[in-house]
């Protein structure tokens, strides 16, 4: 499975990650080398076998809905890079 | 006190020091940190070393000695993976991304040390938030293996490892997603534990692949890792993955050998890919087992073992991808304040701030999530999952242990397979399907082949790790491996 330039660069648009054009070329060969290892399992028969998501099968643990302590603003804000008046601070999302 | 303290003794060799007043915990982490400090020169096992903190942790621990309410672990120096959230001080995961992260929590596991009285020697070095097998992957320099200094200790959790190893501290705590904990203690001859999934808490501990990993320990003979265990797994009310299953005591079928034990020794883990060193240590290993009560059984099959890696590889990635999303430059961590628009700002912090082998990941994940090629891969690997863990489940009707080398070879030079990342992953070949399976697995030293440790796999069924501690304890009986030391720390 060859991945081209371009789908490097839109699965990084996706994922968030700037990449150079030195990266874009590396990661195009690295990955389709590593999809081509996922062939064998094409060939394994799982039309009737459910997905496993996690081993232990535990669903909905519930606890009471009841007020906790919780971090304070000072805290919370501890490592934050930028902030102003208590708030973090983040680029314009809109324009 | 006469003389320095010996330092090369496991923790309950120490505890029983400690309890008899011949030194103090104190003076042991003095020793400690002095010895740590000098072999970080060779060694680079820490991100952090731990200062005075470390020393008033000792104090509190003398106090309890002296009230007589110690336990095994208090006063007993540990390193702890810098994987793991630390109240108060840094908390890298081995990336630039948190390179000036300081957690305002404890994870569960370290509350739990703190409450045990244990005494923090510093922060293990890492590959970047544990994604590798060699310790190459760290942003703050690869780890060496202190039997030699040219090869790695193996990983993720190879600065554990390798300060174990080396005599600095008797035991560490690491985190086994694929291998991480039981592959570098096979490359450093020392032992490494994965508990079963759900066994040990994840909350405060940096997430790669929640579906996969676990904290666990590093130590030097059985009884170690037992009592570590025992002191870090239970439920956990702020990690919903965590069983409600009692912890029982992990020594209790110490001394019961291997009598009555049934030991499967699945044929696709003989396979051509093991060097002849690796195989010669754990056939004789082997042949310990059998001669002292053990039924091996060599007509045991997990035909879709195969697919683990594969499945691994694209499971693991897929939740890094989701989980490493929380990296935006703007609650934590590094971030780029200069680009044009909040999405170049977001971009330019991921690509600067994660490495390599995270960006490879963190696109094979995002690329087998997305739209047309979710079937195909995520959903695919899920079903061989299942497959996997049913092979695992008809094993373990006949068999109580399932036996296999850790690694296929022993440590490798460093910068070897930094080139081929597949050639990196094959490493975890024998250690993967475990976490696929949710099971617990131990890698215990059996021997050495050219001068480096070799290390047999035990894998056991969900919750008996304590059948795993009974076979590697009668193992310590039979032979000397656990004792054996690099040259140069001797």
């Amino acid at each position: 499975m060859a991945l081209s330039a371009d789908e490097v660069r839109y699965i990084a648009r996706l994922a968030r990650v700037a990449l150079d054009d030195d990266e874009v070329e590396r990661l195009q060969e690295q990955l389709s080398g590593i999809l081509d290892h996922f062939e064998v399992l094409s060939e394994i028969e799982t039309d009737d076998v459910p997905p496993t998501a996690q081993t232990f099968d535990m669903t909905n643990v519930e606890r009471p809905d009841e007020p906790q302590p919780s971090a304070t603003r000072d805290d919370v804000l501890a490592n934050a890079p930028r902030q102003e008046d208590g708030y973090f601070r983040v680029r314009a999302v809109l324009d | 006190m006469a003389g320095p303290i010996e330092l090369n003794r496991t923790a309950h060799e120490h505890a029983a020091a400690l309890r008899a007043g011949r030194y103090t915990a104190r003076a042991l982490m003095e020793a400690t940190l002095a010895l740590v400090r000098q072999q970080e020169a060779s060694l680079n096992a820490y991100i952090t070393v731990a200062g005075d903190e470390a020393l008033a942790q000792a104090d509190a621990a003398d106090k309890r000695l002296r009230e007589g309410e110690a336990g095994p672990l208090t006063g007993i120096p540990i390193a702890i993976k810098d994987l793991l959230s630390t109240r108060g001080t840094l908390t890298t995961a081995g990336s630039r991304m948190l390179g000036n992260f300081v957690p305002i929590t404890d994870c569960t596991v370290v509350t739990k040390l703190r409450a045990a009285g244990a005494v923090f020697s510093g922060k293990a070095n890492l590959d970047e938030f544990a994604m590798g097998s060699s310790t190459e992957h760290s942003a703050y320099g690869a780890t060496h293996n202190p039997w030699d200094p040219e090869r790695v200790p193996g990983g993720s959790s190879g600065g554990s490892a390798a300060t174990v190893a080396a005599g600095g501290v008797p035991i560490a705590v690491g985190t086994d997603t694929g291998g991480s904990i039981r592959q570098p203690a096979a490359f450093t001859g020392v032992l490494g534990l994965k508990p079963t999934y759900g066994r040990v808490s994840r909350f405060g501990v940096v997430a790669f692949a929640s579906s996969l990993e676990q904290v666990g320990p590093f130590a030097r003979d059985a009884e170690d890792v037992a009592n570590l265990l025992g002191a870090i797994a239970g439920v956990d009310a702020s990690d919903s993955t965590t069983a409600p299953v009692p912890v029982p005591d992990y020594t209790a079928d110490f001394g019961e050998g291997f009598d009555g034990l049934h030991v499967g020794v699945p044929v696709e883990f003989a396979g051509d890919g093991v060097e002849p060193g690796v195989r010669d240590a754990v056939e004789r290993a082997i042949a310990v087992l059998e001669a002292n009560g053990a039924t091996i059984d060599r007509d045991v099959s997990l035909p879709s073992a195969s697919a683990a890696l594969p499945v691994y590889y694209l499971i693991a990635p897929s939740e890094a991808s989701a989980n490493l999303a929380r990296y935006d430059g703007v609650k934590y961590g590094f971030s780029v304040h200069d680009a044009p628009t909040m999405w170049d700002e977001m971009e330019q912090t991921r690509g600067r701030g994660f490495g390599d082998e995270v960006k490879r990941r963190i696109m094979l994940g995002t690329y087998a999530l997305s739209a047309g090629y979710y079937d195909a891969y995520y959903l695919k690997a899920q079903k061989v999952r299942t497959l996997i863990r049913r092979e695992f489940e008809q094993a373990f009707a006949g068999h109580d242990l399932l036996l296999t080398p850790t690694t296929p070879s022993v440590a490798f030079k460093i910068g070897e397979k930094m080139d081929d990342p597949y050639a990196m992953y094959l490493n975890d070949l024998f250690t993967i399907p475990a976490n696929i399976a949710g099971v617990p697995a131990l890698s215990v030293p059996c021997g050495l082949s050219d001068g480096l440790p070799v290390g047999l796999h035990l894998i056991g069924r969900a919750f008996e790790e304590g059948t795993l501690l009974r076979a590697a304890h009668a193992y310590e009986q039979h032979t000397d491996w656990h004792t054996m030391r690099p040259p140069a720390v001797v």
